[in-house]
């Protein structure tokens, strides 16, 4: 029963896991304890994307139905779920130049369900917006994302950027299809993640660290 | 009109032959016989890597955007907006980078005719990206999801009535305009031209000769250019009409990537129809340009199909079955097929390899793909090429390039079938290393 609800997320049978919600919520099951079923499945999903089992649109149907049931768990829930527990906020943005957003997306809803909480500047963010973000939010981690070579002169900015403004607690994690390890050294960031679940281990790890 | 009078009595090999023969033999005045056979010797190259044979060198053919203008001092901005200075910086790179093609003039997208409509899919120089910024898109989902049977029923109303006003803001009016199936009786053309008798269509209207003033000064400036080049430096295009993927159709134009992605698991059957019912118009639209041009390369940009964009499984049932379609109906015509597969195809190498595509008749041009695997799935099967990456371009070194170019043409293009060319299309790159990939084409594809 209890594994139910986790198998129709992994199996990403949206309209099941949706009335499943329903239906639990409806017999009086603890929200806290549903979404922690759905959490053990987005982990789940988590690892086949890392082992090359599931691919981009089954993070993207996989965050919709978490969308879905987020919606109907919210009216049932205190507060936001154990704000207390989050890891840590994360500035995320497509940089300067750049208005790609699908991956910069994807690793948002795995950031969010991952725990952390994610501020989104959304595309094209400027430098400075990065920056006040960070400062205003207290970031632990600010994250860039891009998809144009181009806009990979715009990373190197905010890395500048942010250690000029003296933010040395808030680790800077770049991701997009140009970013290689030369392109690390070259804007002079903390690290990269190959992917969206790559970007997660790194915040994870970064987190812990600190 | 048809390519020849006698095109319907012609096989697929024998249209190939017209199209490659009339490809050779283009009306240009070339500055000199020594000209016209540079060029008539780099349409060779071209057609015996095709044909999988050893060419006399590697033949040489980057993806180019940009880059011709901004090597040569332009902003984007005026690279795309300023024609004089675009036809002069377009003879300079030319003189300049030792490439066997014409530089990629339908990149340098048309921005005056954007301007005349209000085109929204794109942003460009001055509307929403900066002066040194190439043009982007907008991706959205342009169509909703519950307009599938629309699309079906009728794709170029579909198109008139609902995707342009969304995306071409001097088109809005279409929507109120009846489809022009309706024309099918005398009654029924009184009520058809109605809506042609109000203020917002007729200045629709106005705008849309507007549009077509520009598009002429917009073509008679780009064939002035290409044509000029050609003549002095006895250079090819290197495709002569464009199509796309059913399935990219779907994905880039009408629903974005995110919205099909959803579609496969959410309406999969509809996703499938629509695919099947793009296949002729994804045929027609090339060949249609391709008789005009006489080139029979038809560039066929590959997006939603790549590794990670997919499962393998998807791959087979949803993208390729009407990529090849689409292939196949080309090369019936006569055509070749010039797949550009970006981002890379390491687990479509096994899917693509598909005997029902005769050999030797199309090329896949790769972009992060492991070209060795390609070789060894694809050698002997397909022309292939490409690949030199966009981060070597711009944050290498010439020894970077060198080595690079060396190497790929050791690993895959010693017995032929190989075109070296660049993994991405250029904006921004270092001058330097884009030469020296050209240069180093020459130098060890000759050994080749």
């Amino acid at each position: 029963m209890t594994q139910e609800l986790t198998q129709a997320i992994v199996e990403l049978r949206e309209a099941d896991a949706l009335a499943m919600v329903d239906r639990k919520l409806a017999e009086g099951v603890d929200p806290v304890a549903i979404l922690a079923e759905c959490k053990t499945a987005m982990d789940t999903i988590g690892d086949k994307f890392a082992a090359g089992e599931a691919f981009i649109p089954e993070l993207i149907m996989a965050g919709e139905i978490m969308s879905g049931v987020s919606a109907r768990l919210k009216p049932h829930l205190q507060s936001t779920p154990a704000d207390d527990d989050k890891l840590g906020v994360v500035v995320i943005g497509t940089v300067q130049g750049d208005i790609h957003d699908i991956g910069k997306d994807i690793v948002v809803t795995m950031l969010d369900i991952a725990g952390f909480d994610v501020v989104d500047l959304g595309v094209d963010v400027k430098v400075d917006e990065f920056v006040t973000a960070a400062r205003e939010k207290g970031a632990k981690i600010i994250a860039m994302s891009c998809l144009l070579t181009s806009a990979i002169d715009s990373m190197k900015k905010v890395v500048a950027a942010a250690r000029e403004a003296g933010l040395n607690d808030t680790k800077l994690m770049i991701g997009g299809a140009p970013i290689t390890e030369q392109v690390v050294a070259y804007t002079g960031a903390d690290g990269y993640g190959k992917d969206a679940v790559e970007a997660v281990e790194l915040a994870r790890q970064w987190i812990g660290e600190a | 009109m048809a390519f020849t009078e006698d095109w319907k009595d012609l096989d697929a090999r024998q249209r190939y032959e017209a199209r490659m023969d009339a490809w050779a033999n283009p009306a240009v005045e070339f500055e000199s016989d020594a000209v016209r056979q540079q060029y008539q010797d780099r349409v060779q190259l071209f057609r015996d890597a095709v044909e999988l044979k050893k060419p006399a060198r590697v033949p040489i053919a980057p993806w180019m955007s940009l880059f011709p203008g901004l090597s040569q001092g332009l902003t984007a901005k005026e690279t795309y907006y300023d024609y004089a200075k675009l036809a002069d910086a377009w003879m300079k790179f030319h003189a300049e980078y030792r490439q066997d093609v014409l530089a990629f003039s339908i990149n340098i997208v048309p921005v005056h005719i954007y301007d005349a409509l209000d085109y929204r899919l794109y942003d460009w120089p001055g509307h929403g990206v900066g002066e040194d910024s190439g043009y982007q898109y907008n991706e959205a989902e342009y169509m909703k999801a519950d307009e599938y049977d629309l699309l079906i029923a009728d794709p170029s109303g579909y198109w008139q009535r609902f995707y342009l006003p969304r995306v071409i803001g001097a088109f809005e009016p279409w929507a109120t305009l009846d489809p022009f199936t309706d024309l099918v009786e005398g009654p029924t053309v009184g009520p058809f031209f109605i809506p042609f008798g109000t203020p917002p269509v007729q200045e629709m209207l106005k705008k849309m000769i507007d549009a077509g003033n520009a598009a002429m000064e917009w073509i008679q400036n780009f064939s002035a250019m290409d044509a000029k080049a050609t003549a002095k430096y006895g250079l090819p295009g290197f495709a002569g009409g464009v199509t796309k993927a059913p399935y990219d159709i779907l994905g880039d134009t009408l629903r974005g990537t995110r919205g099909l992605m959803l579609d496969v698991f959410r309406q999969p059957d509809k996703v499938l129809e629509a695919c099947e019912r793009l296949v002729p118009l994804a045929i027609d639209w090339a060949v249609r340009s391709n008789d005009k041009t006489r080139h029979p390369f038809v560039f066929i940009p590959l997006h939603k199909g790549a590794d990670g964009f997919l499962s393998d499984a998807d791959f087979r049932t949803f993208y390729w079955p009407t990529l090849k379609k689409v292939l196949q109906g080309l090369i019936d015509e006569g055509l070749v097929p010039l797949c550009f597969a970006e981002g890379a195809y390491n687990d479509r190498l096994e899917a693509i390899h598909d005997e029902e595509i005769p050999a030797g008749r199309m090329i896949w041009m790769f972009d992060a793909t492991n070209m060795s695997e390609a070789k060894r799935h694809l050698g002997g099967y397909q022309c292939i090429g490409g690949n030199v990456p966009g981060a070597l371009l711009t944050t290498g070194t010439v020894q970077d390039m060198d080595d690079y170019v060396r190497q790929l043409i050791e690993d895959v293009a010693r017995d032929g079938g190989f075109i070296l060319g660049s993994g991405i299309v250029i904006d921004e790159a270092k001058p330097e290393c884009v030469k020296q990939m050209i240069e180093a084409g020459l130098k060890y594809g000759a050994q080749a």
